[in-house]
Parts: C-alpha cells; structure tokens; sequence
C-alpha cells in the first residue's frame, strides 16, 4: 500500500515536472509554430475518439479470435 | 504466458493511454518536426517492439537447438514472423515520417538501408524453411539460421547507421533518444504505454499463432490419416 502510494507520487510528479519545463519553454526560444490552435478549438477529441475506436474494435476482433482458439483448444483435448 | 490474460489487460490499457495521453499531452516545439514528433509512440515503438519479439524468436531457436522439441520451433517461427509485421510497419511508417520532415519518402539514409537488409536477411528465414520438406532438417537449419539472422541485426541496424551521416536521430554516435529531442513529459508516454503496450500486442497476437499451430500439430497426429498440415 505504501509502494503503491509512492508510485502515484512519482507518477504524477513526473507530469507536474512537465508542465514547469513547458513554462520555461515558453519565455526561452523562439516560437515555434505547432498546432496548439487545433486543440484549443477541441477537434483533437474527434481524432483520438476515432483512434480509440479503432482499437477499441481491434481489440474486440483480437479477443473474439483469443477465446475462439480456446474452444478450438478445448475440443481437440 | 501462453493462456494467461492478465498481461492482456496492460496490454490494452497501455495502448488506451498511449493513443489518449499521446495525443493530448504536450511536446517539445522543435522547428520542422512540430507535431510530428508524436510519431515516437507509434513509429519508434514499432522498432523496439520488433527487436523484443526478435530476441524471443533467437531465445527459442537456441532452446530448439538444445532440446530438439519441435514446439519451440513452432515459438521461434511465430514470434519472427511478428517481429518482421513490426520491422515493415516501422519501415512503412518511418517513410511516411520521412516524407514530410526530410523532404523525401525515400532517401537511401544508412538508417533505411540498414533496416531494409535486416528485414531481408528475415525474410530469407521464411522462404529457407519453406525450401526444406523435411520437418527435421526444416526447424534445424531454420534455429541456425535464425541465430545468423538475429546476429546480423546488430551491424545493420545498431552499429553501421551509428558510425556515418544520417538524417535519422540516431546517428554520428549519439543515441537514438536523445535527451534534446524528448523529455520527461513524453517518457511519461513511451516507456510506461507505447513500448510495453505494442511490444505485448504483437506477443498477443504471436501467442494466437502458436496456440492455433500447436492444435494443427495435435490434430495431425492424433489423426494420422488425414492430410498432412504444412507448417508454412
């Protein structure tokens, strides 16, 4: 339990180290040009809500075709 | 391992959170790249996925070759074919990544050569065994070669495109994770989701293979007047 609670300190440390390394990024070098607008208007949504529909069914197919081969496994027995 | 599931279950939850967090999180802004240096999550742990079910495949040879147990030639198959579906998608992918950051799909870099020949020299590893209608003879030949194939993975991949100019991260000596190019906000992605979580699909999918290989194999034998199953 104490493991455990160590591991999300770190984990979520780690994120917040990232967050102030971006702060600093943003007063140093020139700016360079990325597609922050895109998120900010919130069309990235639409693209990871396909890519995890998409594996979502690859899973689903991945998994149908796991438990097939278990029956298959079964009945050769 | 091989009818175990719990290993499925980070599998998915590794790939959930890379291709959420992958997306979302930020990045470094480096000029050219932009975000196109999302790809490390799919295109690099493609690489690294291939080079783990390599290893599995030539760890298997060996035990073949130490034991004569013809299932762990059916395990050093089947996790070399998964390893060559992850060198040509990281192949696929990086051309695609090349083709709009260094101008050109294809541009004979070390970097490229060098995988295109390691994959080749796999390659060979399917079409040998396949010339080979002595099942004996067949996974024999094929363990050592595979152990030559696994070997020539090192010059090609690791040390030659190291040692000359590329345009590829990764050359001149310096690693391939450079410190200037990522940081922590996406190892936070790479190395707990993308690496374990594509290297544990193409195992999952590679554990399928075997399974359905080893019941062909039972039923050829406990029916030995049926046609023969080949094990192409």
């Amino acid at each position: 339990m104490h493991k455990k609670a160590y591991f999300w300190l770190l984990f979520f440390g780690s994120w917040f180290m990232g967050f102030s390394a971006r702060a600093q990024d943003a007063t140093g070098r020139k700016p360079v040009e990325m597609a922050d607008g895109l998120r900010a208007n919130g069309k990235i949504y639409v693209v990871i809500a396909v890519v995890v529909t998409i594996l979502l069914g690859l899973f689903a197919y991945v998994i149908r075709l796991d438990r097939k081969i278990s029956r298959l496994e079964k009945s050769v027995k | 391992m091989l009818r175990q599931y719990w290993w499925k279950i980070i599998c998915v939850v590794a790939l959930v959170y890379t291709c959420i967090e992958g997306f979302l999180g930020s990045v470094p802004a480096l000029p050219i790249i932009n975000e196109t240096i999302r790809n490390l999550y799919f295109h690099v742990a493609m690489w690294f996925g291939m080079m783990i079910l390599f290893i599995v495949s030539v760890i298997y040879s060996i035990k073949y070759l130490r034991t004569n147990n013809h299932v762990f030639d059916i395990y050093a198959l089947e996790y070399a074919k998964g390893g060559i579906v992850f060198g040509c998608l990281g192949l696929l992918t990086g051309s695609i990544w090349a083709g709009f950051t260094w101008g050109a799909f294809w541009s004979n870099d070390p970097k490229q050569l060098g995988a295109v020949i390691a994959l080749l020299i796999y390659f060979a590893y399917l079409v040998l065994r396949n010339s080979m209608t002595d099942m004996d003879k067949r996974a024999r030949i094929g363990a050592v070669y595979n152990i030559f194939a696994f070997a020539m993975l090192f010059p090609t991949i690791w040390i030659i495109p190291r040692m000359v100019e590329s345009l590829h991260p990764g050359g001149m000596g310096n690693p391939a994770l450079d410190t200037n190019d990522i940081d922590k906000r996406m190892r936070i992605v790479f190395w707990p989701g993308a690496v374990p979580g594509w290297t544990l699909l193409g195992v999952w999918i590679t554990t399928l293979r075997i399974r359905l290989q080893l019941v062909a194999e039972k039923k050829h034998t406990s029916e030995p007047s049926k046609k023969k199953f080949s094990h192409a």
